[in-house]
């Protein structure tokens, strides 16, 4: 045993350029970015107000942040991807197999772990305190631990790039190929660790949340006056507790394997690979519905909101949420039809994949009728919703040929597969948190986004995903199988060249993305939102300023029925007699950043096996939490007086 | 290779009937893509088991896309048509509720499913692997191992074996028995249907037929490892009578595959070429899955970075027939 365990000087890629410049270049701009925030004395702005901030609406922000980066980082892999299979007939391309085995088990890592799962929950930590009429969610410091764990994954994920190697598994790490018979290397662990420090992250965000939107909702907020985007939040919090610890438990059995011997799903000594497939599918199908149902809620605000109407069959949509929610749990096996199971078996796990179609149909034709009889206005949003639902029908029409198990005996593990899923998490999932941060961003920051780059942003985000993706489809029916680092089938490229066009539209879409963000805020005295309502919305969040103060509402909202302020607004309101109240304000905490750090240290150096600085780590996360449990003061206290003096000079102007 | 040849321009020759199963493709080959490429994917089915399957994807596909088409419309329809500037369009501000939609919008999902549920049902069971194909020909024995990367199969009635190719004859079931000597893999003929796991200490079966003789491209479908993609072999399905043949000429060449020469084989690497052996361990498959013989091993355990040897060096060994 040595004084930094496995890690040498050759875990650092100086023989591939590839990955040691893209690392490069990663940690020129994180230390770029620090040291110019050093250099003009940002840096205490940014440590009280961001990082130490345990505001919901900042961490969601930050949140939504991490997703949007690691957007790019996951988008790079893709890249990669499509230009390899593009050119690898009878050819080796550029990527070795040894790259492309990490390059897609990165990119699926990344894309759902820290994109897509932050991307959403950003969006719910922003939105659902503020759709329910209150000052923060249950448990501020703990929301802020949760991101700063997430941030945590990520980081380790991007450590592998420079340091090590990441797993050659695939997003789902199958044994016997992920046990260190097979990958002897570290980039399991890499994987492991991220995802177990992550998901401890994510818990803790979806405790938070289920807490606060069954215990502290705003006078007269019944659950069935709720927002649905409150509701989907709720279903997708519940999923996130019910299923996360499977994560957590299966990941851990990996490990002891892995470090310790044992023998969950090794070949040999009775471990089994089959308990592994069900016990990693029994989280991993509800997770799609963790991502897709909080889309579901954006979709239903977006919709109702740019129509100018209520959202139809409210009642539909909630029922709807929640038996998608139930038979989340129901529908795991679908993932392995072809491992053998009986015909039984499979049948059943069959029919209950498709009766998900049913909620989710509602749904689809609730927005429909909602459109109907609408006055739809054609905002940035909005396109992405009508691009979501053309969408999103495809994605659930090839999901369900799926789900058929002798179409799956011929489809599974193919590109038509790939396309499907991709087909649901991009037009489902990413076209949802466009929407919403198109929608939410001037609730955020005080000013609206371009809305001409955004349409042009969209445009190419729904061509080239159509360019890039029903190739994949065509693909899977020529026998295509996913994951080929090269092929030896000519009638395969003239698709896959396609399929990599499809992706250059997407980089423009993307760019254009970051060109809109760029041009807003540079214009963002023109596109000023002094109102807080810039979108005629129906929900409470767009009832206080734009941003909204650190306490949201000087008052209380009194909800007298669902679509809250829109009811506020056909109503007169009595300005007059507004009775302030002494407001608690959670005081800043360093505690999610301090104890990330410790996490950080404590995941890399589990990694490298670095025992001393494992006990570090992991002495220093405890301390810092029981630091704050001893903390003497939780709260600042902001007096009647100074509540109004802010709210007479914040008023919205239409109020 | 010269036999492979002549297999090729049979298949060429055959008839030009319009089998239900040619019906079947051809609607496929519509309604799913029109492409040129539909002559060896899964859509171009040459057996019993992937016709069945393809059928039960099309009449999938046909019951979803009578609402799925509508659906689209609809909402391209309703987006355009109730946009705010179209004065002439119906304004409901407050409709959002009716019973009777509410009705139709359960019930229309719920009887597509009901379809689509039989079609599961039946289709599981009359598809499912482990079931013998309705032949008055006896099957064919073929046992399956997936190595890292490479495919072996074993003939126990003939006493043979073969490494990345595959021969059979053609319209006799053949009954495959499967397991892993390593990893995870997935044995995979898209032309002829079901695709099925590999696993070690275990086995799977599956029964496919091949119609008519012909060469069809066989895969590995489930990601396995640095040589994955190398991981394919020729399944060749020659005339009834030429099988007989082609396992007399395999019982005259190559070596015999016993525990220590299935060991060297089980080393992660890809083959040159593929490779008969003349005999066959008796046992040799059941040690596999009973795991008296251990299962293979990965890369070594060495330096922490990439640890993986760089695959493709060549076996040692037999000559290719």
């Amino acid at each position: 045993m040595t004084l930094f365990g496995k890690l040498t000087w050759s875990a650092i890629p100086f023989d591939s350029p590839l990955p040691l410049f893209a690392s490069g270049v990663a940690a020129l701009a994180i230390v770029g970015v620090l040291g110019w925030v050093v250099a003009t004395g940002r840096f205490r702005y940014l440590w009280d107000e961001w990082l130490t901030s345990v505001d919901h609406k900042r961490i969601g922000v930050m949140y939504t942040l991490l997703a949007l980066v690691m957007l790019l980082r996951g988008f790079t892999d893709a890249i990669m991807m499509r230009t390899q299979q593009a050119l690898a007939l009878n050819a080796p391309g550029y990527l070795p197999p040894e790259h492309y085995d990490q390059v897609f088990s990165s990119h699926g890592t990344i894309m759902i772990f820290f994109v897509a799962m932050p991307f959403m929950i950003g969006l719910m930590n922003f939105v659902v305190p503020l759709q329910l009429g209150i000052r923060d969610v249950a448990f501020p410091t703990l929301n802020s631990v949760g991101f700063w764990l997430t941030a945590t994954g990520a980081l380790l994920v991007n450590l592998s790039l420079g340091v090590g190697e990441f797993a050659k598994t695939g997003w789902l790490p199958y044994p016997p190929l992920s046990e260190l018979a097979y990958s002897p290397g570290v980039g399991v662990d890499y994987y492991c660790w991220a995802l177990q420090i992550s998901g401890v992250g994510t818990l803790l965000s979806g405790i938070n949340l289920v807490t606060t939107i069954l215990k502290t909702r705003a006078p007269g907020m019944s659950l069935l006056r709720m927002p649905m985007f409150c509701w989907t939040s709720l279903a997708s919090n519940l999923l996130i507790v019910a299923a996360f610890p499977v994560l957590t438990a299966t990941l851990a059995m990996l490990l002891l394997d892995r470090y310790l011997g044992f023998h969950f799903f090794t070949n040999e000594a009775g471990g089994n690979v089959m308990m592994f497939m069900n016990l990693i599918w029994a989280w991993g199908h509800p997770e799609v519905y963790i991502l897709i149902l909080p889309a579901f809620g954006i979709f239903s605000e977006v919709i109702a909101t740019f129509s100018g109407k209520p959202l139809f069959g409210y009642r539909s949509m909630v029922v709807a949420t929640m038996v998608i929610c139930v038979l989340a749990f129901m529908v795991w096996l679908h993932h392995f039809f072809t491992m053998g199971a009986g015909a039984n078996v499979n049948a059943v796990f069959g029919i209950m994949t498709t009766i998900i179609a049913v909620p989710t149909g509602v749904k689809v034709f609730n927005w429909l009728f909602t459109l109907y009889g609408g006055r739809i206005r054609y905002e940035p949003p909005l396109l992405w919703a009508i691009g979501f639902m053309v969408t999103f029908v495809i994605g659930g029409m090839t999901g369900v040929l799926l789900a058929l198990p002798p179409v799956d005996f011929l489809l599974h593990n193919s590109l038509f597969l790939v396309a499907h899923f991709h087909n649901v998490i991009i037009g489902g999932v990413l076209f949802g948190g466009f929407a919403g941060y198109t929608y939410w961003f001037p609730k955020a920051f005080g000013f609206r986004l371009e809305p001409r780059l955004g349409v042009a942003a969209f445009w190419f985000w729904l061509v080239g995903f159509y360019v890039a993706f029903m190739p994949l489809y065509v693909l899977g029916f020529l026998g295509m199988t996913r994951r080929m680092q090269h092929y030896d089938v000519p009638e395969w490229q003239p698709w896959l060249r396609v399929a990599a066009g499809g992706a250059a539209l997407i980089a423009i879409g993307i760019a254009l993305l970051i060109a809109q963000l760029v041009v807003s805020i540079r214009r963002r005295d023109s596109l000023c939102d002094t109102t807080g309502d810039p979108w005629d919305g129906r929900t409470l969040e767009w009832a206080t300023r734009s941003p909204p103060p650190a306490y949201n509402f000087a008052v209380l909202p009194e909800v007298a029925g669902e679509d809250a302020y829109w009811g506020m607004k056909q109503s007169v309101r009595d300005e007059q007699h507004t009775v302030y109240g002494p407001i608690e304000i959670p005081r800043n905490s360093a505690t999610g950043i301090v104890c990330a750090f410790f996490a950080t240290v404590m995941g890399f150096s589990l990694i490298w096996h670095i025992w001393w600085l494992v006990i570090v780590g992991f002495v220093g996360a405890w301390a810092t939490f029981v630091a704050f449990a001893w903390r003497d003061l939780a709260d600042d206290v902001l007096g009647a007086d100074e509540v109004e003096r802010l709210d007479r000079v914040d008023r919205p102007v239409n109020a | 290779m010269r036999h492979w040849d002549r297999v090729n321009d049979r298949r060429d020759d055959a008839g030009q009937g319009m089998t239900p199963a040619r019906v079947v493709r051809a609607v496929a080959c519509l309604v799913a893509l029109p492409l040129a490429g539909c002559g060896t994917g899964v859509l171009a089915p040459r057996g019993a088991v992937g016709s069945a399957e393809v059928m039960m994807l099309v009449d999938a596909l046909a019951i979803m896309l009578t609402i799925v088409v509508p659906t689209i419309v609809a909402t391209l329809a309703f987006a355009w048509w109730f946009r705010a500037s179209n004065t002439r369009a119906r304004h409901l501000p407050e409709w959002a509720h009716s019973n009777q939609v509410e009705m139709v919008v359960w019930f229309i999902p719920l009887l597509v499913i009901l379809l689509l549920s039989g079609v599961i049902w039946t289709g599981s069971h009359a598809v499912d692997p482990y079931r013998p194909l309705g032949s008055k020909v006896p099957p064919l024995e073929v046992q399956v191992v997936s190595l890292d990367w490479k495919w072996l199969f074993i003939y126990p009635a003939q006493g043979i074996a073969s490494v990345d190719a595959l021969t059979v004859p053609a319209g006799t079931p053949i009954h495959f028995t499967l397991t892993s000597a390593s990893v995870m893999s997935a044995f995979f003929v898209p032309q002829l249907g079901s695709m099925i796991y590999t696993m070690n200490g275990m086995t799977d079966q599956l029964s496919l037929i091949a119609d008519r003789p012909g060469v069809f491209a066989g895969r590995s479908a489930h990601f396995n490892g640095d040589g994955f993609a190398d991981m394919h072999f020729a399944m060749t399905a020659v005339p009834d009578g030429d099988f007989a043949a082609w396992v007399a000429r395999a019982k005259a060449a190559g070596g015999t595959l016993d525990a220590a020469a299935y060991r060297g084989l089980a080393r992660q690497g890809v083959l040159a070429a593929p490779v008969t052996y003349r005999a066959v361990a008796p046992t040799l498959f059941a040690d596999v899955v009973a795991q008296r013989i251990a299962p293979a091993a990965g890369p070594p355990l060495t330096s922490p970075a990439s640890t993986v040897p760089k695959h493709g060096a060549p076996e040692p060994g037999e000559p290719r027939t």
